[in-house]
Parts: structure tokens; sequence; C-alpha cells
């Protein structure tokens, strides 16, 4: 006889399966997040409700969880291993099936910092929510930024830093953008632990996130306005 | 008579109630502070520590501080607060300046024990430091509330991108200077000891 802990997951029906990958997701058990992703595309999810209604739904709650210090970087960090892994599999999938994509955005750690968890968190659950991510990483001057963004044709610039010495740097790379005329083209979003919100207005950013939840959500909004100004010129 | 280092991360110490001027410092440099004192005569001088823990959550320290400033400062002529900016993104300093009384200068107190001008000369952005305190309270501070006890795999997660350990010595210990080459060791990390002593610490407190 089974464990009374054991669960099969192909067992489960579709909606208890979705409740226990956020329990999965929760508890950063990557392989059963695979295992999962894996059964639901078999019955016929599309790729975009497996990654919305499964994965990003999970992370949710990790990090509402996280904000209200019930949870802690390294649950967060295992959590987003677990949803690290189950993206890699429905991302080609994605691509093939045509997901709606909400906008662009180019994001990395400022010059002189290293600091990333923040930032590939921020990453990854933009992803979730349907934006094109591309990340140039760490330690980046502000050339690295400015060609990613003419480049990329993005909509949106985001910069993360984690050190006191470190995040003026963000200025920099808001002040060159203004002095090339090329500021009022990208939403700009800046993150990192001694950051707030009062920064990020003294530098010039569109807007401070405390967390990834709240970059999404901050960048929708911005995008949403964006798409009305656009329609109503 | 020095308190322990679990007393110095958990809970800090209270003032003696000696000396015309307190100062408000982290429990990480207790030693430091009582040694300078010690060895200067700075009888003028009382100590406070709040738990030094609170560098797990940087945002405490602010709160603290405004708190024992508010405690204490009737009962002194002046107060100096042993803090870097150590993770408050300048809010520490802003604090201060409100409630009308000093910091030392330093964006951490690695840099202020190398020396300010020093630190920021080498750039030195993928180096991780340890002081005297943080080597013998590397499981407090680092791995454990890293989880890299219940979860080494997540080491490089947070490690990846350092190149180095940097033990900044304020004392010549072969013992700790053994324990730090192995924290590098553990973090997957090259070891570099450097002999610091006190660095800026002295001076700042010398003016007071």
């Amino acid at each position: 006889m089974a464990d009374e802990e054991d669960i099969i997951l192909s067992e489960l029906d579709d909606e208890e399966l979705v409740l226990q990958m956020h329990d999965d997701l929760y508890d950063g058990l990557k392989d059963e997040i695979e295992e999962g992703v894996r059964i639901l595309l078999d019955r016929g999810w599309t790729p975009y409700d497996v990654l919305t209604k499964a994965l990003v739904a999970g992370m949710t709650i990790v990090g509402a969880d996280f904000r209200d210090g019930i949870l802690f970087v390294p649950e967060v960090l295992l959590a987003a291993n677990a949803m690290k892994a189950g993206m890699a599999i429905l991302k080609p999938l994605l691509a093939e099936t045509g997901a709606p994509k909400v906008g662009k955005m180019v994001i990395g750690t400022v010059k002189g910092d290293i600091h990333d968890i923040g930032k590939n968190l921020v990453g990854m659950m933009m992803e979730g929510a349907g934006f094109e991510v591309v990340d140039i990483g760490i330690n980046n001057p502000v050339e690295n930024y400015i060609a990613a963004l003419e480049r990329e044709q993005a909509d949106i610039l985001g910069m993360s830093a984690l050190l006191t010495t470190t995040m003026p740097y963000m200025k920099v790379v808001i002040d060159t953008m203004k002095e090339k005329g090329m500021r009022e083209d990208y939403i700009v979003l800046v993150g990192g632990a001694p950051l707030n919100e009062e920064f990020g207005k003294a530098i010039g950013a569109d807007a401070y996130c405390r967390d990834a939840a709240v970059a999404v959500q901050t960048a929708k909004d911005y995008m949403s306005r964006k798409h009305n100004k656009l329609a109503a010129g | 008579m020095i308190p322990s280092d679990e007393t110095l991360t958990e809970s800090g110490i209270g003032p003696a109630r000696k000396g015309r001027i307190l100062l408000i410092a982290c429990g990480a440099l207790a030693r430091e502070i009582l040694d300078l004192k010690a060895a200067n005569g700075w009888d003028h001088l009382d100590l406070t520590c709040l738990p030094a823990k609170y560098h797990l959550w940087p945002e405490k320290i602010t709160e603290a501080v405004t708190e024992a400033v508010a405690k204490h400062r009737d009962a002194y002529d002046g107060i100096f607060v042993v803090y870097a900016d150590c993770g408050t993104g300048g809010g520490l300093m802003a604090r201060c300046e409100e409630l009308g009384v000093e910091m030392i200068e330093g964006p951490h107190c690695y840099s202020f024990f190398e020396g300010n001008d020093a630190f920021a000369a080498r750039e030195e952005y993928t180096a991780f430091y340890l002081t005297d305190f943080l080597v013998r309270q590397f499981d407090a501070f680092v791995w454990k509330p890293m989880g890299l006890d219940r979860h080494p795999e997540l080491r490089d997660m947070y490690f990846g991108n350092y190149e180095k350990l940097v033990y900044q010595a304020q004392t010549e210990d072969p013992a700790l200077d053994a324990k730090a080459r192995d924290c590098a060791a553990r973090l997957g990390l090259t070891y570099e000891r450097r002999f610091t002593g006190y660095g800026d610490l002295g001076p700042a407190l010398s003016r007071l």
C-alpha cells in the first residue's frame, strides 16, 4: 500500500494537479514540476495555460508569502529553480504556439555590481507574464544598456543593483538616455534591496519595483497606458 | 569583559553608563571598539550595541538606531553611530542627519576596516568579504540564513559571480585564518587574507 504522503501526479484530475503543482512549486520540487508540466501538456493543455495557471499562479503565492515574511530567500530560490525547470519545457512550445506577447524588456545589473538573484527572478516572472526578456547580465556599463535597448527595440528597461555604492549608476544610465533624446521611448523600472520609491523618483525612473510581482504588475500597467496612448494618438 | 559573539549577534549589549559620549554600534564591531577603548584609555566613550543580526534585514537598522538615539540621548553629551551605510541605501545617513547625530563614513564595515579610500580604489566587486567577527559567525550570518546548510545546491546561485573571498583580518589569529580559508572553500571561492587592523575606525573614534 502506498504511503499516504505519496502522491501520484498522473492520478490527479486537472484541478487537483494544478493545486498540487502550486504546492510543489512552493516546496521547490523541481522534478515534480517537470512531471506535472508534461502531464498537463499530454492532457492537451496549451503551453500558455500550463505556464499561467500552474507555474505563474504558483509562483505568485510564493512571491506573496516572501513579501509577508513567511518564506525567505532560500525557499524562493528553490521555487524559482523549479519554475525555471518547468519553463524550460514550455519555452520552445510557447514560441511555436504563438502565445501572446505583452512587451519586450531589456534587463541587467548595473556596472560594478555582480548580484543577479533579484534580476533573474524579475526576468523569469516577466517571461511568465508574457514579456519577452533580454537579459544582459551583470556589471553593465551604460553603453550596454543603450545598445541593447536600440538593438532589441525594447519597450522597457529594467535595472538592478544590490549595493548602495552601485545604485547611483542607474542615474548615469537614465541621464545618458535623456542626453540621447531616447528617455521617453522607454519605460524605466528599477529595483534592488537598498532602493526605495524616493530613490526611483529622484533618479528619474518611471517606477521602483520592490519585488518581482510588483515589477510584473507595474510593467503591465505601463504597457497598457502606452497602448492606450498610441490608440488615442 | 567582552560579550560572547552569540550575545552580540542575537541581543546586543546595553551601555555601561560610564562616559559622556555614547557609541551606538553594530554588535559586529563590539570587540574592536572595546579593544580600541581599552588601548587608548577612551573612558569618555560608552558603548551600546544593537544585535548584529539586523544585517540580515538592513531595513531594521535605521529604525533600531533611531530608537536607541531616542532612548539614550538625554543621558549623554553626544552620540556617535558606529554603523556604515550597511545596505540601508543612504537611509541611515539621512536619518542620522535628521536626528542630529554623526555616524562613521563608508558603505560597509569592510570598507572602513580597509580604509574607505583604499577600499573604493580597489573596485574589487567580485570579492566577498569577511571580517574577524564574520569569520567567527560565518554559519550564523552566511551559511544558515542563505539556506546552504539545508540546500547546498543553492551555493552557485548566490556566489557564482564571485571570484574570491577576502578575509580582512583585524587581528593576527591563525585559527581565524584557517577558518576563513575553510569558509572560502565551502563557498567555492579562492582565498585571500588581508590584514587591515581597525582601519578608519580608530581615527573616527579618536576625534570624539
